[in-house]
């Protein structure tokens, strides 16, 4: 079973894809609960400045460091635009448009200045390739595994380790912020650490989908989820479960199109979000009108 | 003055050209944006752009500017549309649906990339630079198209100006005099597609939501009134879009979008700090001088108090002496409200024995009638 796993270049490019989604909406749940998920835009662009700086002290292109780099870079961001919002003179969403730009544009500048010696260019930075993770190997128990597939496991391991550890407090805190800070849970702080997650996930999916894709993973599978559901839990499942259907559907239809595997994995979630738009149980535009009609004859009679 | 010979060349004309336009639509139209919260919906139409650039490619058939044009305005208003709707017929917030919509459409903009890549057009290279923009390759006929657009979208704003300003500030009153509101603010929102598809060329699709933002923010700073903002945004555009095309026509190799955006940022640092009446250092300045006027009132309230009733000579000064009251003394000393004595006790401001003149004494008591009264 194992070897037949990791023998499978197939299977382990839709692993890494399901891995990116799941890790990914397990954090964008409660960004998108909270109402703060245009965070992870900021984030994912704004950490190619945190990559492209850490590439300039270091000289490492992945590993501890850009881990690292890119949680302060993400934590940077969000400081930036609170500090941009708390001054009044500009608005929430406004400061999110001002800070990332501007900080994205530092990094292509200086993309463009050490361009000779940095591997990165601004194309992979974008879109990313999941298909090239199998140029990047390491050798675990005599199995060759690709370093996206082992950082992405990883990454989504201490996700799900953090949300479980603090479940309750995450969950009083996304809902009720304020009797989350008169009981003393620090509502702020929980949500820095969410938010340096967000950032190190991104970065650990950066190789294989991008900057903008990453966006796709981390909102769309909690919002469709969001839609057919209002239990938290309950959404984290559907979460996973639509990352690892659309990265196993996009894979076969990139394959079949011979078009971007991420960007079809990508346009996958999209596909699953309309379905539940569209024909989820309770809030699905065809349930609602149903209940409308049904509402209607009720108060005809 | 070898480099004033840049401006006769070309290309450098083109950029400039074209990053002039671009601060010219996207101000105004930002400036409504910004206004009515959906500062980041650019961001979400301007990513949305690019599934129409390739979908123009693709139909046209070669890297032909007007149909990619209509492609990425087509897509582009699609995005806004899809994100209202979304907003409107789902439980999601407004965040949520922007961020649907910007990654989906980037994402069916990416398959289509590669799409159009596996199918080895042989004109197709060069429509990745959309993502950042390539201004260089600017023709005369690309900014007559942006001109066009440019005017249009201009005269459209000044045709519904009054219209757009009350569904702006206040809809529901608009609604009530008979204004189709939704259909402006359909049309608003629409327009935003109109300035992403002149900065395709310039920025690209990735950094357009600061050109919408950034001169609209700045603006802001400057004036409090719609029309003011309005002009002073198209200003702060063509300053950044100017100064960035020349920068970057200046240094080799630097991108001209980036810099584009780096300009449009720091002029809104600038206003943010210097803007009369809303900047931040104005802000701190007043705060200082009221805590410099309190000081100097405690000052002579004090040694008002303390003259009759207490004897400086044993006592020293009736409060402490730090940086802010010896700047106080010397201020009352300048303006005659204090004479010194020397007492040779201590050194400097500490020693000396501090009484009012009959001009700070008439000034105390005024500072007590004021406090009196404010407390009875």
């Amino acid at each position: 079973m194992l070897d037949v796993f990791f023998s499978s270049i197939e299977l382990q490019i839709m692993a890494v894809g399901a891995l990116v989604g799941i890790a990914s909406s397990a954090v964008g749940t409660f960004l998108v609960l909270r109402g703060n998920s245009m965070l992870t835009d900021a984030i994912s662009h704004s950490i190619v400045f945190g990559i492209v700086i850490v590439w300039l002290l270091t000289h490492q292109q992945s590993g501890w460091f850009q881990l690292v780099g890119a949680a302060l870079t993400g934590l940077l961001t969000v400081f930036l635009t609170e500090l941009l919002a708390n001054t009044k003179r500009v608005k929430q969403d406004a400061a999110i448009g001002l800070v990332f730009p501007a900080l994205f544009s530092i990094g292509v500048l200086l993309l463009n200045l050490y361009a000779n010696d940095v591997h990165i260019d601004t194309h992979t930075v974008l879109l990313g390739e999941i298909g090239f993770i199998w140029l990047d190997i390491t050798t675990i128990a005599g199995y060759n595994v690709p370093q996206a597939l082992v950082s992405m496991g990883i990454v989504t391991a201490v996700n799900y380790l953090f949300i479980i550890l603090f479940y309750k407090e995450l969950k009083l805190a996304t809902f009720d912020p304020a009797l989350a800070k008169t009981l003393g849970f620090a509502p702020s702080i929980l949500f820095y650490a969410l938010l340096m997650l967000t950032s190190t996930t991104a970065v650990a999916a950066f190789d294989a989908v991008g900057a903008v894709l990453f966006i796709a993973f981390a909102i769309v599978p909690p919002s469709a989820a969001y839609l057919l559901t209002d239990r938290l839990w309950l959404m984290f499942l559907i979460g996973a479960f639509i990352s690892v259907a659309s990265s196993v559907t996009g894979y076969y239809l990139a394959v079949r199109w011979n078009v971007s595997i991420g960007g079809m994995m990508a346009v996958m979630t999209g596909a699953f979000f309309v379905l539940a738009f569209i024909g989820g149980p309770r809030y699905g535009i065809v349930s609602q009108k149903i209940r409308r009609m049904n509402a209607r004859r009720a108060n005809a009679l | 003055m070898q480099w004033l010979s840049i401006f006769h060349d070309y290309t450098f004309q083109n950029v400039v050209i074209g990053a002039a336009l671009l601060g010219l639509i996207s101000g105004p139209l930002g400036s409504f944006a910004v206004l009515r919260r959906q500062s980041l919906l650019g961001d979400a139409i301007s990513h949305a752009a690019l599934p129409g650039v390739c979908l123009g490619f693709i139909i046209a058939g070669s890297r032909q500017m007007g149909s990619i044009i209509v492609g990425a305005m087509v897509t582009g208003a699609l995005a806004a549309l899809l994100m209202l709707a979304l907003t409107r017929m789902s439980r999601l917030k407004t965040d949520a649906s922007i961020g649907i919509c910007l990654s989906i459409f980037f994402a069916i903009g990416v398959v289509l990339l590669t799409y159009i890549q596996g199918s080895n057009n042989a004109s197709q290279a060069g429509l990745e630079s959309f993502l950042f923009g390539q201004a260089a390759a600017t023709l005369r006929s690309d900014l007559w198209l942006m001109g066009g657009i440019t005017l249009f979208s201009l005269t459209l704003l000044s045709v519904l100006w009054k219209q757009a300003k009350l569904v702006t500030f206040d809809p529901e009153f608009a609604h009530t005099l008979g204004l189709p509101v939704s259909l402006i603010e359909v049309l608003l929102t629409t327009m935003v597609t109109l300035a992403v598809v002149v900065g395709l060329q310039m920025v690209g699709v990735v950094l357009m939501a600061a050109m919408i933002v950034a001169p609209a923010v700045a603006a802001r700073q400057w004036s409090r009134h719609l029309g003011a903002m309005v002009f002073i945004a198209a200003g702060v555009g063509v300053v950044s879009g100017v100064s960035g095309a020349s920068i970057s026509a200046l240094s080799r190799g630097l991108a001209t979008g980036p810099l584009i955006i780096l300009s449009a940022s720091i002029i809104v640092l600038l206003s943010l700090a210097i803007a009369p009446q809303r900047g931040l250092l104005w802000g701190l300045l007043q705060h200082l001088s009221q805590q410099s006027q309190l000081r100097r009132r405690q000052i002579l309230y004090t040694l008002y108090k303390t003259q009759s009733t207490r004897d400086q000579e044993s006592h020293g000064l009736p409060f402490r002496l730090n940086f802010s009251a010896a700047v106080a003394l010397w201020q009352l000393r300048q303006r005659g409200l204090l004479v010194s004595q020397k007492t040779n006790r201590l050194p400097m401001l500490a020693g000396r024995r501090w009484s009012l003149t009959s001009l700070g004494v008439r000034e105390a008591q005024s500072v007590m009638a004021e406090l009196n009264g404010k407390i009875t």
